[in-house]
């Protein structure tokens, strides 16, 4: 039997939604509540059935590459009726373009890059193994690293914070070896990429924000370092794990 | 395309058939790909064109129909699911059967099966359903409340048709 003041937020709690008091508060009672502890249980069992459950649909590849041939098909045909504003746009660009060819070629560098990392982050989270190193402990995860990779970084202290560290594994980016940590919040996993700067030298070292393929992005340059933090978590979550990591620097 | 195998999963669960799922992903990148410049950026991309997709679905054949037979709104006092007794025989799922589950989803109206699949499948926050479905956030707890609720009694209603076999 459910305490009547927690039932309703007992799916609010399991969804990660709660706020931080009221979740606190919740699972202080459940430690002492095998009513409400049982519920929860067959509660998070419901959850992990559905999510199973749910994955039950795959695309078919000739599908995909039907749907990739009209969307292709689809862009020259708005061209062609657009045909003379875009002349004249590019006419104008061809004028300035030349100024800011170098900012676009690197900002191009930047979007493979980010799309490449989002490609990276997705592998990671669909892998049956998605870490190498298991441990949400930092002085675990740190050492591991030791010989793997040519350089060395710092992790941050997550107690009292919403984040836990899942674990890291072994990443390459234009044939460079770097390191891959997961943290979750909530249901959200967020991966921590490091790669040392001159493996990434086409790409602006500014501390910037943006998206990629619906994820969010935050990316700054530290110490010959480069950090990436990529997820689908919210904005705030990925700036509050980004001055983290900034400040365990 | 981003979203690619997700919003396929999603369509099929919505349309429960392969074709009329396929119709409507194509659709859905036509939409957003004419539609592109309506996307604020900052702003949740998912939630945007999941939107769309389920906007594709409500006005399609199939969406058309369901909306006809089935309450679109149940938030309000029109869901008259039978109440559930938490004692511990009803305590959901002894085992996970995700074969049973998805034989439970399968028969849920639409507005609840969407719900479920946006918060456990494609783990979205309270924040992006209460986006994707153009509703409040109170809307979106009571909403998967209920959902759960009715997935439950279908859940057992099942067992019970089973361990009477």
């Amino acid at each position: 039997m459910v305490c009547d003041n927690w039932t309703e937020k007992l799916d609010i709690y399991l969804d990660g939604e709660l706020p931080a008091a009221e979740a606190r508060a919740l699972s202080e009672h459940l430690r002492g509540c095998p009513g409400c502890a049982a519920e929860s249980l067959s509660r998070v069992q419901q959850k992990r059935a559905l999510q199973a459950a749910g994955h039950r649909f795959t695309p078919d590849p000739a599908f995909r590459a039907r749907i990739e041939k009209s969307l292709a098909a689809r862009r020259p045909a708005r061209w062609s009726r657009l045909w003379f504003p875009a002349l004249a746009g590019a006419l104008a660009l061809l004028i300035v373009g030349a100024v800011f060819l170098n900012l676009n070629r690197e900002r191009r560098n930047e979007q493979r890059l980010l799309s490449e990392l989002a490609d990276l982050h997705v592998a990671t989270l669909a892998s049956s193994n998605p870490v190498d190193v298991v441990s949400t402990d930092r002085h675990t995860v740190k050492p591991w690293f030791q010989g793997k990779i040519p350089f060395t970084f710092n992790l941050p202290e997550l107690q009292d914070t919403p984040f836990t560290l899942v674990g890291g594994r072994v990443s390459y980016l234009n044939q460079s070896p770097g390191a891959e940590l997961i943290f979750r919040v909530r249901q959200h996993e967020i991966s921590v990429f490091i790669f040392q700067e001159r493996a990434l030298e086409n790409v602006s070292r500014d501390e910037t924000a943006q998206s990629a393929l619906s994820f969010n992005v935050r990316s700054w340059s530290h110490d010959g370092l480069r950090y990436f933090v990529i997820g689908d978590a919210s904005s705030q979550d990925l700036d509050k794990v980004s001055e983290l990591i900034k400040a365990a620097g | 395309m981003p979203l690619f195998e997700r919003l396929y999963n999603f369509a099929c669960w919505l349309t429960h058939d392969r074709h009329e799922a396929e119709d409507l992903v194509q659709e859905t990148y036509v939409k957003a790909l004419k539609g592109f410049s309506s996307f604020q950026p900052g702003t949740n991309f998912r939630a945007w064109i999941y939107k769309i997709l389920r906007n594709a679905f409500l006005t399609s054949r199939t969406g058309l129909k369901a909306g006809a037979t089935e309450p679109l709104e149940v938030d309000g006092e029109g869901a008259n699911l039978p109440a559930m007794k938490d004692t511990p025989e009803s305590i959901l799922l002894q085992r996970s059967d995700w074969q049973l589950v998805q034989q439970a989803l399968e028969q849920l109206p639409v507005v609840h099966r969407e719900v479920l699949l946006l918060c456990e499948v494609e783990e979205m926050s309270y924040q992006e359903i209460a986006a994707t479905l153009a509703i409040p956030m109170g809307t979106v707890m009571s909403r998967l409340s209920r959902a759960r609720r009715a997935l439950r009694v279908e859940v057992q209603k099942m067992q019970g048709v089973g361990a009477k076999a």
